[in-house]
This record gives C-alpha cells, sequence and structure tokens, in this order.
C-alpha cells in the first residue's frame, strides 16, 4: 500500500494561478498545482485537459502567459529548452530522446562530457555510468548501443540520466504505455526507492489501477481547470474517473455480443509462421470479436501484419470465408475485406502534417476517383460523414491531424480504416494513450461494429479491456498462441497463467 | 436550407482566405519583388520583350524542375538531370544523323518519340536502382549522373554533336524560335507541362500518394500503398520532363557536347526549394517550381542590365539564394 507522506513536508516545486493560452485559444485557465519532497503526484485528466501543457510549463519547455512558478518557495522563471535540467526538473518523455547509435554512457554523459586535460574522460564515465545502473539495480551493459536495448531498457537509461544529473523533480508522462506487467513493476520499484531518497516525481498516466497502486497524491485537472487534489488512499478509481469525466460513467464496455455457434467462419488462419510466430492458427465468425492477449514481444502484431499481408509469411496461409490470400500482398488482403489499424498512430498511422480529409481517405482514393481523376466534392462528403459517425471534434475542418488530441487521432485512424469498408477488421492497441471518455466511445465503436456482422480482432496489452470486449480470447507467448480461451475461462489470472507459459493449450 | 448553405459556404471562403499558407505565397511576393527592383535598375527591364525573353531562356531548367518537383516530393532526389539532358540531346541528335528514315516529318516525328522514351527509360533507371536496388537517391544518380555524362564524352569523342541535316534543322527551328498567337513556343511549353503536372500532383489519386509517400513511407505503407512503384513513376515523370527540355534544346543550337546541361541539377533543385517544396518531402508546390525558375533567371537578367555587379557572380548570387530561400522557409514555418 502506499505510505502517507507525512503533512507539511516542504514544498519543491509549486504553480500559482497558471493561465496559458495559444495563439488566442486558452488551454489553462489559473490552475494551482503543489508538488512536495518526495511525493508521487499523479497528474489525471482527459486528453486536452491541459496535463501536457503543465506538464510544459513547470519544466521550463513552455512560459506560462500569467501566474507563476516557485521553485523552493521562490518565484522563478524556468529557463527554456529542458535547461532547467540544471536546476534538477528533468522531464522523461513518451517518445525516449535517445540516439540509437550512441552507448549508454554517451547518452548520461551527453551534453556534459567529462574531460581530463581536453580529452575524453571515458574511464570515468563508464564508472559513474555503471555506479548508477547498479544503484537501480539494472543489469543493462554500460557500453551497449542504445538501439539495441529493449524499450524498458531504454526507459532505465533516461531514468539513470534523469538521476545521475541529480534530478530532484522527475515528469513523468505515460511512463508505461510501452511497458509489460514485470517491467512496470520493475519501475514502480524503482520510483518509490527514488521517492524514499527524497526525489519528487509527476506521474501523468491514463491507467487508474497504477495510479492507484504508485501515487501519493492525485490532481485532477479537467477542460483546462484545476478540480482537485487529495490523497490517493481516500480516492478510489471510480471516484477519480468521475472527476475527470465530470460525468458518470456509466459502462466503460457496452454489452458483450456472442455470435451464434452456427455463424459463419469468415477468417481462417493455418498454421502460420514468419521469423519470430510460429504455427499460429485461428479462426474467427462473422460478429466476433476476438482478443489477442499476450506480453510485449509475444508476436502479436508480428502475426497481425503477416495476416494482412504487410509482412510476407514464411508457411501457413490465410483464408477469407474459404479464399486463400497471398502471402505479403496488402492489396489482395484489402480486397478480400482485411484491415489492419496500427498501434502506432503517429509513425505509422496518420500523416501528421496533412489535413483530416487528406488522411481520412488516403487508403480509400479510389472511391473518390473517376479514372485517377479525385472528386473533392466526394471527399468532403466522407469526411462530414466520418466526423459525424466517429464524433471527431475539432474547432474547424482544417487543423492538421499531428495537432490533434491523441483521441482524436484515434477516432480518425478508426475512420481511415473503415473508410475500405472491411469485413474483418484487426485493431491493435485501440486506445493506447488516450482518456477513459474516449476509450468509452471506442469500446462502443468496436461494439457496434461487431453487432453490424463485421468481425473484429482486438490486439491489445490492457487485460481490462480485452476481458471487457471480447467473447474469445488467444494468448499468445514467444512467438505462438498458448491458448483461446473462452467464456469462464476468461480471466485475469488465467490469461496471465497462459501468457507467463504456466499453462498452455493447443487449439481444438 | 439553401441560405444555411451559402452563409456556411462564405465561411467556408472566409476561413480559407485567412488560412493562406504563407510559404505558398512568398515565391510569388519574392518575383513581385524581384521585378519591382528589376524596373528601378532599368526601365527596359520591364518591357514585354526582355521579361518574355526571361521566361524563354528559363523554359529548360523550369520543365526540369517540374519533374523534379515530383521526386522531391516522394522523398528521393534526382541528382542526374544535367547529364541526363547531355545524354539524350546527343542520342537525338544522333538518331537524326543516322538517316534511317528518309522522310523529313517521318524522321522527325521518330526522334521525338524516341527521344520521349529514352527520358523514359533514363528515369526508369534511376527509379529501379533506388528503390529495386535500395540506393539511396543520392547515391544512385551521383552514379548514374557520372554514367550519362561519361556516355556522352564518349559519344561525342570529347567533342560536339551537330545535327548535320540542314532541311531537319530549318524544319525543327521553330519549335524553339517560333511562336503561338504571339507568345514564344518554349512559354507555352512551359504552361502546358506545369499545368499537366499540377493536375497529377492535386488532383489525381497518384499526386497524393506522391505526397503521402513523401511525408511519412511507413503511414503509406500501412495505406496500402506501393511505395515503391509512386517512387519509381516519379523517376520516370522527371526522365519524361528533361526528355521535353531536351526537345527544346536541340532546335536552339543543333548541337550538343559534353559540357551541355552542367549545374542544371542544381538550378532544378534550387528552383523546387525556392518555390516552397520541402526537401525532405511531403509538399509539392508545381506553380512555386516554375515561380522559382523564372527569379532564378531573372536575377541573372538584373544583374546583366544593371552593371553594378558583375555578371561572373551569377552562380554565387544563385547559391545565395537557395539558403536565403531555405531560412524564408524556416522561418515561415515557425509562425505558422
Amino acid at each position: 500500500m502506499t505510505t502517507e507522506v507525512v503533512d507539511g513536508a516542504p514544498v519543491v516545486l509549486s504553480a500559482r494561478r497558471i493561465s496559458k493560452s495559444f495563439s488566442g485559444v486558452q488551454v489553462l485557465f489559473s490552475v494551482d498545482f503543489e508538488l512536495r519532497r518526495g511525493e508521487i503526484h499523479a497528474l489525471m485528466g482527459e486528453n486536452g485537459a491541459g496535463k501536457s501543457t503543465l506538464v510544459k510549463i513547470l519544466s521550463g519547455f513552455e512560459q506560462p502567459t500569467s501566474g507563476e512558478i516557485l521553485l523552493d518557495g521562490k518565484s522563478v522563471k524556468l529557463p527554456p529548452d529542458g535547461a532547467a535540467e540544471a536546476l534538477g526538473i528533468v522531464i522523461i518523455h513518451q517518445e525516449f530522446n535517445l540516439a540509437e547509435h550512441l552507448t549508454v554512457t554517451e547518452s548520461l554523459f551527453l551534453g556534459r562530457e567529462v574531460t581530463r586535460f581536453g580529452v575524453l574522460d571515458r574511464r570515468f564515465m563508464r564508472a559513474e555510468t555503471r555506479r548508477v545502473l547498479e544503484l537501480l539495480g539494472s543489469h543493462v551493459d554500460e557500453n551497449a548501443m542504445i538501439g539495441s536495448l529493449s524499450i524498458a531498457e531504454k526507459q532505465m537509461v533516461e531514468i539513470a540520466k534523469a538521476i545521475s544529473r541529480d534530478a530532484r523533480v522527475v515528469f513523468m508522462d505515460e511512463p508505461t504505455a510501452v511497458l509489460s506487467r514485470e517491467e512496470t513493476n520493475f519501475l514502480f520499484r524503482l520510483v518509490r526507492k527514488l521517492r524514499d531518497k527524497g526525489t519528487s516525481f509527476v506521474f501523468v498516466s491514463h491507467k487508474l489501477d497504477e495510479v492507484m497502486e504508485l501515487t501519493d497524491r492525485v490532481t485532477v485537472l479537467r477542460d483546462g481547470q484545476w478540480i482537485k487534489t487529495a490523497p490517493t488512499s481516500i480516492l478510489d478509481g471510480e471516484a477519480i474517473a468521475q472527476l475527470m469525466v465530470g460525468r458518470e460513467l456509466s459502462s466503460l464496455y457496452p454489452a458483450k455480443t456472442e455470435p451464434d455457434v452456427d455463424e459463419e467462419v469468415v477468417l481462417r488462419v493455418n498454421s502460420v509462421s514468419t521469423g519470430y510466430v510460429r504455427d499460429a492458427s485461428f479462426e474467427v465468425r462473422r460478429g466476433e470479436i476476438l482478443g489477442f492477449s499476450g506480453l510485449i514481444g509475444s508476436g502479436r502484431t508480428e502475426l497481425m501484419e503477416a495476416v494482412v499481408g504487410l509482412r510476407s509469411r514464411a508457411a501457413g496461409e490465410v483464408l477469407v470465408r474459404g479464399q486463400a490470400v497471398p502471402s505479403g500482398d496488402v492489396h489482395a488482403a484489402n480486397k478480400a475485406g482485411l484491415a489492419y489499424m496500427t498501434k502506432d498512430r503517429k509513425a505509422k498511422g496518420l500523416l501528421l502534417n496533412a489535413g483530416m480529409m487528406a488522411n481520412l481517405t488516403l487508403q480509400s482514393l479510389g472511391r473518390h476517383a473517376r479514372l485517377g481523376y479525385l472528386d473533392p466534392g466526394s471527399e468532403q462528403a466522407a469526411l462530414v460523414k466520418a466526423r459525424r459517425r466517429f464524433d471527431i471534434r475539432v474547432r474547424d475542418d482544417s487543423v492538421v491531424a499531428g495537432r490533434m488530441s491523441g483521441g482524436n487521432q484515434q477516432k480518425l485512424l478508426l475512420a481511415k480504416v473503415m473508410e475500405t469498408d472491411p469485413s474483418i477488421i484487426i485493431i491493435d492497441e485501440p486506445t493506447r494513450g488516450i482518456d477513459v471518455g474516449t476509450k468509452q466511445q471506442i469500446y462502443h465503436f468496436i461494439s457496434a461494429l461487431a453487432r453490424d456482422g463485421r468481425s473484429i480482432i482486438v490486439v491489445s496489452s490492457e487485460m481490462p479491456e480485452i476481458i471487457g470486449l471480447c467473447s474469445r480470447v488467444a494468448v499468445m507467448r514467444e512467438g505462438h498462441i498458448a491458448g483461446i480461451l473462452e467464456g469462464d475461462e476468461i480471466s485475469e489470472q488465467e490469461i496471465m497463467r497462459y501468457a507467463a507459459g504456466l499453462k498452455k493449450k493447443t487449439a481444438a | 436550407m439553401s441560405v444555411n448553405q451559402e452563409s456556411s459556404q462564405q465561411a467556408i471562403r472566409r476561413r480559407r482566405w485567412r488560412d493562406i499558407d504563407l510559404r505558398a505565397v512568398a515565391p510569388f511576393v519574392a518575383l513581385a519583388l524581384l521585378l519591382l527592383v528589376g524596373a528601378l535598375v532599368n526601365p527596359n527591364f520591364i518591357s514585354i520583350n526582355n521579361l518574355a525573353n526571361v521566361a524563354t531562356r528559363s523554359a529548360f531548367i523550369a520543365i526540369i524542375a517540374v519533374g523534379a518537383t515530383f521526386v522531391i516530393s516522394s522523398g528521393d532526389l534526382d541528382l542526374s538531370v544535367g547529364a541526363m539532358v547531355a545524354f539524350i540531346a546527343s542520342l537525338m541528335i544522333l538518331f537524326m544523323n543516322s538517316g534511317v528514315i528518309a522522310d523529313p516529318v517521318l524522321m522527325l516525328l521518330a526522334a521525338i518519340l524516341f527521344t520521349i522514351v529514352a527520358g523514359a527509360l533514363c528515369g526508369l533507371t534511376n527509379g529501379l536502382i533506388t528503390t529495386v536496388g535500395k540506393i539511396e537517391p543520392f547515391i544512385a544518380t551521383l552514379g548514374t549522373m557520372g554514367i550519362y555524362r561519361g556516355l556522352t564524352t564518349w559519344l561525342s569523342q570529347g567533342g560536339a554533336i551537330t545535327l548535320k541535316e540542314p532541311q531537319l534543322q530549318e524544319m525543327y527551328r521553330p519549335a524553339y524560335f517560333g511562336t503561338i498567337l504571339g507568345v514564344p513556343v518554349p512559354i507555352v511549353v512551359i504552361l502546358a507541362v506545369t499545368a499537366v503536372a499540377a493536375f497529377i500532383l492535386y488532383r489525381t489519386r497518384y499526386g497524393r500518394h506522391v505526397v503521402a509517400v513523401g511525408s511519412n513511407r511507413d503511414v503509406a505503407r500501412y495505406s496500402g500503398i506501393s511505395v515503391n512503384r509512386v517512387r519509381t513513376v516519379a523517376f520516370v515523370i522527371q526522365g519524361l520532363c528533361v526528355a521535353a527540355a531536351v526537345l527544346l534544346y536541340v532546335p536552339r543550337l543543333g548541337s550538343t557536347s559534353a559540357t551541355t546541361g552542367i549545374l542544371w541539377e542544381l538550378q532544378a533543385i534550387t528552383a523546387v526549394v525556392v518555390g516552397g517544396t520541402a526537401l525532405k518531402g511531403g509538399a509539392g508546390r508545381v506553380w512555386g517550381t516554375i515561380c522559382g525558375a523564372f527569379i532564378l533567371e531573372l536575377v541573372g537578367n538584373i544583374m546583366l542590365l544593371s552593371n553594378f555587379i558583375s555578371e561572373y557572380l551569377i552562380g554565387a548570387i544563385q547559391g545565395a539564394i537557395i539558403i536565403i530561400a531555405m531560412l524564408v522557409q524556416r522561418s515561415l514555418v515557425r509562425k505558422s
């Protein structure tokens, strides 16, 4: 359980009546925030509530329009562009700030290399890096290339970097989004250890259970306003969710609809193998929502990419309504009605510099073209329809995708995939990094698509989501399907047993 | 209902006016400023005759740069275009000199067709080396640049290749020196090529794919676009544009040498960048490119007419222009 912070512990960093506007649009309204020494403080809110802006202001990346920031009780103006690190204020970004071609040691000392007589003192830097890594209980090799590390290890390097700079305040933006459960546990142990030594953490996350588990206090923002700050121990997940949304969340998940047993099997995957995935077989019926669970790196994405032809198969076949789909041919797969929605909406899903319309129709331009000539009217009509159908909320139509909130981006990506009118949709991590309100909407979209007679495969690392949505769940482990669970078998413990290799069954 | 629609359309129009992309407008503003400067320097400058002359002389670079707009928008680069001009022009003249077809009219038509096919093949070669061979376009086209240039030197044995048949030359001359409705042919060709290119880039599925591929290859691939095919076709379009430039170049002098088209690739890339196309891909502006080519030629013309800067500095000035254009682009991005 969380330990109470002694009331009245000195305040390290605080914000008083901070307001911020971007080109005339106010995003923060007189927000107060206070971070004590040695506490883990959760910052919660829906997408667009102003969390990121507040974090940027408190770390010097943005200047407030009005209000003041106090460091150790004294009013300060934080230096821009990460120079606040010198004051002990460090931000660990969701996307890591590490150069792939440097070693761990070089990354740690980047920009403040230690020299002796003008020559790099590499031995000292290596030893210092080792010391910091030992302190964190990490086995990462200080000479390893960043590019060769796993995501969790990269995160470890980021934290080591923060510590080696004597950080007093560490901001973590969605640190667990890309971590498995075990890696998350490890991170939490580390954060607690540092907290007990007096470091303060601001933890920005959408995962309520993790906030309940880790943090000492919670501050909730909504629509740019401060709503509440309270000790985590007197709140529960439901209460925080309600504070964030400002209304009752009736139920996060829609009622499950199970397809009839004799419903047509639309997708049959037989013994598909790729470089990593071995001998994977499963089938999906019309109107079914099939879940794919497993640890990060268990081969789920690779399998799905092989199914839709984004990756060629080493062996095995994919049948859509009995018709074989050739390997490594996206066009043929799309034509057969298969569509894949990537989990990486920023790097693989959307053109961030392009507007909504260009993104929406990119995959389905053929529908708006006659002999290659595009009809802008038809595209515009599609956008109007998609915005209504998927409730994409933006101030005006010309906004570029990169400026939209994560939730709206995800809805746009879903709309883009649905423009191809697929009958089988594979959705990889449907709600990564988006707020509770939008999550609920997306769950209802998925459910509605299934009721519509489409088949859906949901790949997710968030177990509640898999359990709440799916009527059957395949669990992958180290490149193969460890088991397919149905009905009462679908529970966190049971899925974990398969994912961790404690239990196994071959598909019937 | 209809009233509602009208007012919403008005709102859209107003918003469009406000949201004008500064980067798209900047080259035209620069062009207007240059015209103003030129008029102040020398009153002869602003005469229709002089301006038509400038536009005519910019034709080669302008047409090549239109092709370069496609290649650059799709995220690639073609350094071989200058050498390709020399190579294809040499081939065309050698073909016409060979006398395989007796009738001069048929011969000319065959030579034109031959040139277009040669251009497309040269572009295809560049495209396949970059995509199938998976070689950085900078290196791939640096290689073909050496190859095309070397082949030209070999074909001409270090000297010049000259069109021998006087009858053919006489018949072909108007393709550069003639006028259509009083407008010099090269200007008509620039406008036609640009209009077709703009249509392809902005109004067709392929054009949208070019920009998507240049903007983010992964997004394009995950959207079911054949990335390599789009890139290769962009190189072929570049080759066709080079062929079009050659078709204007040959009747002008009736001769080529190993030094034909030297540094044209730099001028073409400069025109594209000055015109507002992002060098890292993802945004193409065909009309801006044409504007960029005019700007380059105008600067030379003003220097020639002004007498206070030596015209031998033209190369240096053009080099400075590309840097200034990049700086202006950067500052406009920050503002928007």
